[in-house]
């Protein structure tokens, strides 16, 4: 059994907190796309419209089938040669982080969209009925009255989400990119202190996400009515 | 831009000549289900124990099934398997490490992943039994007690057969989920179907053509899964619940 050696962690301090923004900024933009995007694909796979509930099932369904390890490689596959083909980007621009960014927003909406069907479907049905009577318009109805009490019942399970998709962004290390694991692994790597760093890293997320989801709860208590 | 789509790809021979790059996908489809399948019956027997000794009167054990529950649903996967496989042989006597370190790097990576996706994949499991368990009035613990049962037999007689039957529609995600965690065991080297499919990428180039495959392979496992679950739900559902005969 080897001697612990944690000298090499307060030196890595700046390197490990840019790693965190890269998580942070997965996570932000996949929480803010994956909702916005989710309620569209929950919407119209609730809507009437036979092909388009279809289309949104199937892109749920496929989604939801396929390893995140396996949709952040397709997205790395695709989305470089899609920049440099329409927008001309150069090789020089971040493409990892891109590609993460996209794959993210569009994996994570596949979940969101399941959450989000199921926070309007909690909703009573006479909600839906007396709105159309007061005489408005689908779109108003939902904007006004059912999609307001849906999230308010589904906010746990929204965040829940989100420390879940705050874990899995560690994943963007199959495409090199450096994340705040991917910086923990690094360092160790390079000062042959990879046991700590890893131990440490699983400590900080640990901690972060046992506080959230202790927030979480509280939240729910609060809101349980 | 052109891609020079070249399907036979799977069918020529590998540089070593042993085997077709279609063998490859194979090989790693079978790393992929022993995997899954392993570590699927190590989280139901450890996710069993443990969700029954989250709902036990005993303070104590109740309370370090819930830690458990705690900490490995709130650490990433990726980092537990890197803990698994980098850390773990680091922490055991020296001897027992090092012997460790000499076995076939296979059996290392596979043996690292099975116990990563076993135990992250139980304190899922052991949620849904404690829910299941929950669920059930408490009039069945009492009547089980009641009736002279002690609080094991009134588990084995009395409550699991109840729970484990509500929880079968939740369990079956997880088992799905089994399946597409799996593949976070490529990280470490282990050359299951997602790892097949950047190999191939390497050898071939022909990356549309081989993630088309793995992909189709993935979802045809979901497909293959959800289907025998479904019948294992209309076998096994209970009568006068939703759902139920």
């Amino acid at each position: 059994m080897e001697q612990f050696d944690w000298t090499s962690i307060p030196g890595a301090l700046p390197i490990l907190a840019d790693g965190m923004l890269i998580t942070l900024e997965i996570t932000a933009t996949a929480i803010l796309v994956g909702i916005l995007w989710g309620t569209v694909l929950a919407l119209a796979r609730l809507s009437g419209n036979r092909p388009l509930a279809w289309l949104a099932a199937a892109y749920v369904n496929l989604f939801r089938a396929v390893p995140l390890v396996m949709v952040i490689l397709w997205f790395y596959l695709i989305v470089p040669t899609l920049l440099q083909r329409w927008l001309g980007v150069s090789q020089s621009s971040d493409i990892r982080m891109i590609s993460a960014l996209v794959a993210f927003a569009l994996f994570e909406s596949a979940y969101y969209a399941e959450i989000i069907r199921a926070g309007v479907q909690s909703v009573p049905k006479g909600q839906v009925d007396a709105a159309f009577a007061l005489g408005m318009p689908y779109h108003l109805t939902m904007r006004l009255v059912v999609l307001p009490q849906a999230f308010r019942n589904m906010l746990p399970l929204l965040l829940t989400q989100a420390i879940i998709l705050f874990q899995d962004t560690s994943l963007v290390y199959v495409i090199g990119l450096a994340d705040f694991f991917g910086a923990a692994y690094k360092v160790g790597d390079r000062d042959g202190r990879l046991v700590e760093l890893l131990l440490f890293a699983g400590a900080v997320y640990f901690i972060l996400c046992f506080g959230a989801s202790l927030l979480v709860r509280q939240l729910q208590k609060k809101y349980s009515t | 831009m052109s891609y020079n789509w070249n399907w036979d790809i799977f069918l020529s021979p590998t540089p070593s000549g042993e085997s077709t790059y279609l063998g490859w996908l194979l090989d790693g489809l079978q790393w992929t289900l022993t995997l899954s399948f392993g570590a699927w019956i190590m989280a139901l027997v450890l996710g069993i124990g443990l969700g029954v000794l989250r709902t036990v009167p005993n303070r104590l054990l109740a309370g370090s099934a819930a830690a458990y529950v705690e900490v490995f649903r709130n650490v990433p996967l990726l980092v537990q398997l890197f803990i698994w496989y980098f850390v773990l042989p680091e922490l055991l006597p020296t001897t027992l490490g090092d012997a460790l370190k000499q076995t076939d790097p296979l059996a290392q990576q596979f043996v690292a992943a099975l116990l990563c996706l076993g135990c992250f994949t139980a304190a899922r499991v052991c949620e849904q039994v404690r829910a299941g368990i929950a669920s059930l009035p408490r009039g069945q613990r009492n009547a089980g007690l009641a009736l002279g049962l002690t609080l094991p037999q009134t588990y084995r007689y009395v409550l699991l057969p109840m729970a484990l039957r509500l929880i079968l529609p939740p369990l079956t995600s997880e088992f799905l989920n089994v399946f597409k965690n799996s593949a976070v065991a490529s990280t470490i080297g282990l050359i299951e179907l997602s790892r097949q499919s950047q190999q191939l990428v390497d050898y071939t180039a022909q990356a549309y053509e081989a993630f088309i495959a793995v992909t189709l392979l993935y979802v045809l496992i979901n497909v293959l899964v959800m289907f025998g679950m479904r019948l294992l739900e209309r076998r096994t559902r209970v009568p006068g619940y939703i759902g139920g005969k």
